[in-house]
């Protein structure tokens, strides 16, 4: 049974022109090649176009107010002069207290998942952890609104108040909205981040020092906190410094609870305004060049920082767990 | 250097080399049409040097088996036929491969095109598991754009070729992953037979299979020996003595013996052969 | 006083309390928004909610028609940004990615990805907006694309890598060329995965509201076509939660609920995905 068919040539006519551009010599690879690099090279273009943006938005301010800028408590749009500290403390500040919040217990949600919980337990309660990152932004805000700060109103300030008045955190008028509820949404939204990349870094730790501890006789908890943790030590940072970034880039829901007042104050049931909230709130309504120049700089400040975080972040993350560094984080 | 056989021949029904043995005997290689041919072949791997200047004929219609300890060259010989070898990166290979006389490394001629003169069949059953066996069959048409005029006709020849059909004709929908791995690997001798090649390689088809599914797959390379080019490498002397005509020995990446099946099994001319041979190594 | 081994058992019980206390008080806020979400948003959905426009403040029956229909056509155009050009990077990222321009792209790709939201709509608005001198969905479309673009490249990419070499071999061995190969096989495999990826990916950016504040703005009518602002629901939302009106507070729920039951499904459905494509194997 012999085949019939006409043997095909071996050489490909048009392939010769290809030969130049080097090893390629069927064209369909070498535009294959070139249009995925192109597009590839999408993702650079527009990170530098994105941070060439910020920049060039900010220069008039940059001139204006160079260093005073970050040290100025002004921000008045009427006399166009322009200072960005009280959203920077209030962005800091808020941050700061929502890892307050967040880390022992994002931490505890790892351990829990990754050490003690049984196995059945741990696909359905993960499964609800992560559901707590699928609600959008706006969604906590609203329910910040009509839920949370009546809740702090009622209950929850009045009670620190009476029990811990005395430091200047608890004192002032409880509105509800302000720096505490602010603080507690923050870490709400921030609680899955953290503990599912402390979960991938437990993880990453190999199972022979948590074996190893428990063969010499530690109960679950000391295996884990002495072979465990100080292993993942600089991963766990990791992941808390990947929360610091995701809460001071977090804009909706701050912005509907924290109520939106430039004015820098020790007391959490104050309000306060975030970097972030400022050009919500603003940007599209900003007239005068130097104004939408400022907002910009408010802007681009908040890159800069949550670039180097980020950075710093998968650095350490990387070194334990060497992660598939991806957009899920 | 003996004349006592050292590996017998199991000898089998009907269709056998056996039948032929009286003008098999008059045969050698010299007197036959050799399909393709090496050309002091190397081929690298960046620095290293893994073959070494390979001279060697390819019977037409005829099983070559390749043999020798791991490592020699045996595998990336093999695809050096088909130009499989360069898809690593880092590798490249000097000489001439000729396949019916043109030379297939020389510089403007398309390796996808080599391919389909030259099938391949690996080691490890691969068919492409978002495909149905249907469509595994039809693949190497279809993912090339060519439109077969009698697609069910071609699928049915083909599987019957490889014994395959009476199995699967009624499951031809199913997942070409869901099969045994004989018959995934029969399925890819299939996928590569429905090109219609002029040659068919073969590295270690039946490494991975269990020893009733490899007994299937040598059935089948007896029958495809009348229709095709077959070169099989193995590191499995028995299998090499049953299926092949004629037999290549490397040893770290030279050829040291190339002759007819029973030449090398009973009378090999190279002590190093029968040091091998005789399991003294490898 | 307690043995030492005592005291020892009872901080393994107590830490172990601890941290399932901790599980418990971070998944509160979560039935707690749930909670609230559908026994509000339930009284708020109508068949106005779906079909008609908003109404002035102090009339009855307004709706939310046209934010609904603006975010399909959002979540539609930043498909259209954001998968085609992700896939294709990430399929470089897989292919030809271990050179320094391919590091450097990864590097961008996960920069980008932990970017605040709102910066990127300062980045549109600068690119579009003020060219354009208007909002419009298009403006909005591309601000979520660029959203999705890191996390579908990366996406693409780890999967890509996941499938094994063999399939490529036995492509190649067919006699299909290197790009065929990629793409009609080694694609076609990851492709379950990758769908995967890109819903988890929408169901992030459906609920943006930050970088369409000054892209697609909003709109109180019909918005026709792509060049103009158009209503969304996260940014309705916004609007009328802040707002002083009781109605509008109504109609927040409501769309908060259809958002969230948006947000899930597209959630849901890529878990199962993933699940069933295992269970095939």
């Amino acid at each position: 049974m012999s085949v019939s068919h006409e043997i095909s040539p071996l050489i490909r006519p048009r392939s010769k022109i290809l030969t130049r551009f080097g090893r390629e010599v069927n064209w369909g690879d070498f535009v294959f090649h070139r249009t995925t690099a192109l597009l590839a090279a999408l993702l650079i273009a527009a990170l530098a176009a994105m941070a060439a943006a910020m920049v060039h938005g900010s220069a008039e301010s940059l001139k204006t107010f160079g260093w005073g800028f970050v040290s100025s408590q002004v921000w008045d749009p009427v006399r166009d002069v322009y200072g960005a500290l009280p959203f920077i403390y209030g962005t800091i500040a808020s941050s700061l207290l929502a890892l307050f919040f967040a880390v022992p217990i994002s931490l505890g949600v790892a351990i829990f998942l990754s050490e003690l919980a049984p196995a059945w337990l741990r696909g359905p309660v993960g499964f609800l952890v992560e559901l707590l990152a699928a609600v959008p932004s706006v969604v906590y805000g609203l329910w910040g609104i009509f839920a949370l700060a009546p809740w702090l109103r009622t209950t929850v300030e009045p009670f620190l108040a009476r029990t811990l008045g005395f430091l200047p955190f608890f004192q002032g008028q409880q509105r509800g909205f302000g720096m505490l509820a602010g603080g507690i949404i923050l870490a709400i939204m921030i609680t899955p981040t953290i503990s599912s990349v402390s979960r991938e870094v437990l993880r990453a730790v190999p199972s022979a020092l948590r074996e190893g501890a428990l063969g010499l006789g530690a109960t679950p908890w000391e295996a884990v906190r002495i072979a465990v943790l100080p292993y993942a030590r600089s991963g766990l940072v990791g992941a808390t410094i990947l929360g610091l970034g995701r809460a001071l880039g977090e804009t909706m829901a701050i912005t509907m609870v924290i109520g939106n007042r430039s004015e820098i104050s020790a007391s959490l049931f104050a309000p306060s305004y975030t970097m972030a909230s400022v050009i919500a709130n603003e940007f599209s309504e900003a007239t005068g060049s130097l104004y939408l120049s400022a907002l910009a700089e408010v802007g681009l400040l908040l890159f800069v920082v949550t670039v180097l975080l980020n950075i710093v972040a998968r650095l350490l993350v990387w070194r334990v767990a060497h992660l598939p560094q991806g957009g899920s984080l | 250097m003996n004349s006592r056989p050292i590996i017998r021949k199991p000898s089998r029904g009907e269709g056998s080399p056996g039948d032929e043995r009286q003008r098999w005997d008059e045969v050698s290689i010299s007197t036959l049409v050799p399909k393709m041919r090496t050309l002091d072949l190397h081929a690298y791997f960046g620095q290293a040097e893994v073959l070494k200047g390979i001279s060697l004929q390819i019977a037409e219609k005829q099983v070559t088996a390749v043999i020798g300890p791991s490592g020699c060259g045996k595998s990336t010989f093999v695809r050096c036929l088909n130009r499989m070898h360069e898809v690593v990166p880092g590798a490249r290979a000097t000489g001439e491969v000729l396949l019916d006389k043109q030379d297939i490394y020389q510089g403007d001629v398309d390796a996808v095109r080599v391919r389909r003169r030259v099938g391949m069949v690996f080691q490890k059953p691969n068919p492409f598991p978002t495909m149905s066996i249907r469509d595994n069959v039809l693949a190497g048409l279809r993912l090339n754009g060519e439109r077969p005029d009698d697609p069910d006709a071609l699928v049915e020849k083909v599987l019957q070729r490889v014994a395959l059909w009476d199995e699967v004709k009624d499951i031809l929908g199913r997942a070409g992953t869901g099969l045994s791995g004989g018959q995934q690997q029969r399925l890819c001798i299939a996928r590569s037979l429905a090109l219609e090649p002029e040659v068919l390689l073969m590295d270690e088809p039946c490494s991975a299979l269990d020893p009733i599914a490899t007994a299937r797959v040598e059935e089948l390379i007896h029958e495809l020996r009348k229709s095709y080019t077959i070169v099989i490498v193995t590191h499995n002397m028995q299998q090499a003595a049953r299926v092949s005509n004629f037999t290549a020995f490397f040893y770290l990446g030279k050829l040291v013996e190339h002759d007819r099946t029973d030449v090398i099994f009973t009378r090999p001319k190279e002590q190093r052969t029968e040091d091998y041979i005789t399991g003294r190594f490898g | 006083m307690l043995s030492r081994y005592a005291r020892r058992k009872f901080m393994n019980v107590f830490v172990r309390s601890t941290c399932v206390a901790a599980t418990v008080i971070a998944l509160i806020p979560l039935v707690s928004v749930l909670y609230y979400v559908t026994s509000r948003g339930i009284g708020g959905i109508s068949l106005d909610f779906f079909s008609e426009l908003p109404k002035p403040v102090g009339e009855s029956g307004g709706g939310m028609a046209n934010a609904l229909v603006g975010t399909l056509k959002l979540i539609f155009l930043a498909c259209v940004f954001g998968i085609p050009p992700g896939v294709l990077a990430g399929v470089y990222l897989a292919e030809f990615g271990a050179s320094r321009f391919g590091k450097l792209v990864r590097f961008s790709a996960d920069v980008m990805s932990g970017v605040p939201s709102i910066t990127v709509g300062i980045f549109v608005y600068s690119l579009v907006v003020l060219r354009a001198k208007h909002f419009s969905a298009f403006a909005g479309g591309l601000a979520l694309g660029v959203l999705m673009l890191p996390t579908v490249t990366r996406t693409t990419e780890e999967l890509l890598k996941l499938v094994p070499e063999s399939l490529r071999e036995a492509a190649l061995g067919l006699g299909l060329p290197k790009w065929r190969a990629t793409l009609r096989v080694m694609l076609r495999t990851a492709a379950p995965g990758i769908a995967t990826g890109v819903m988890l990916a929408v169901a992030r950016v459906a609920g943006e509201t930050a970088p369409l504040l000054f892209t697609a703005f909003s709109n109180p009518f019909w918005s026709s076509g792509l060049n103009e602002p158009t209503a969304s629901l996260p940014v309705n939302i916004y609007n009328y939660a802040v707002s002083p009106y009781e109605e509008w507070h109504r109609q927040a729920w409501a769309a908060a609920l259809v958002l969230l039951l948006l947000v899930l499904l597209l959630n849901v459905s890529a878990r199962l995905l993933v699940r069933s494509r295992v269970g095939a194997r």
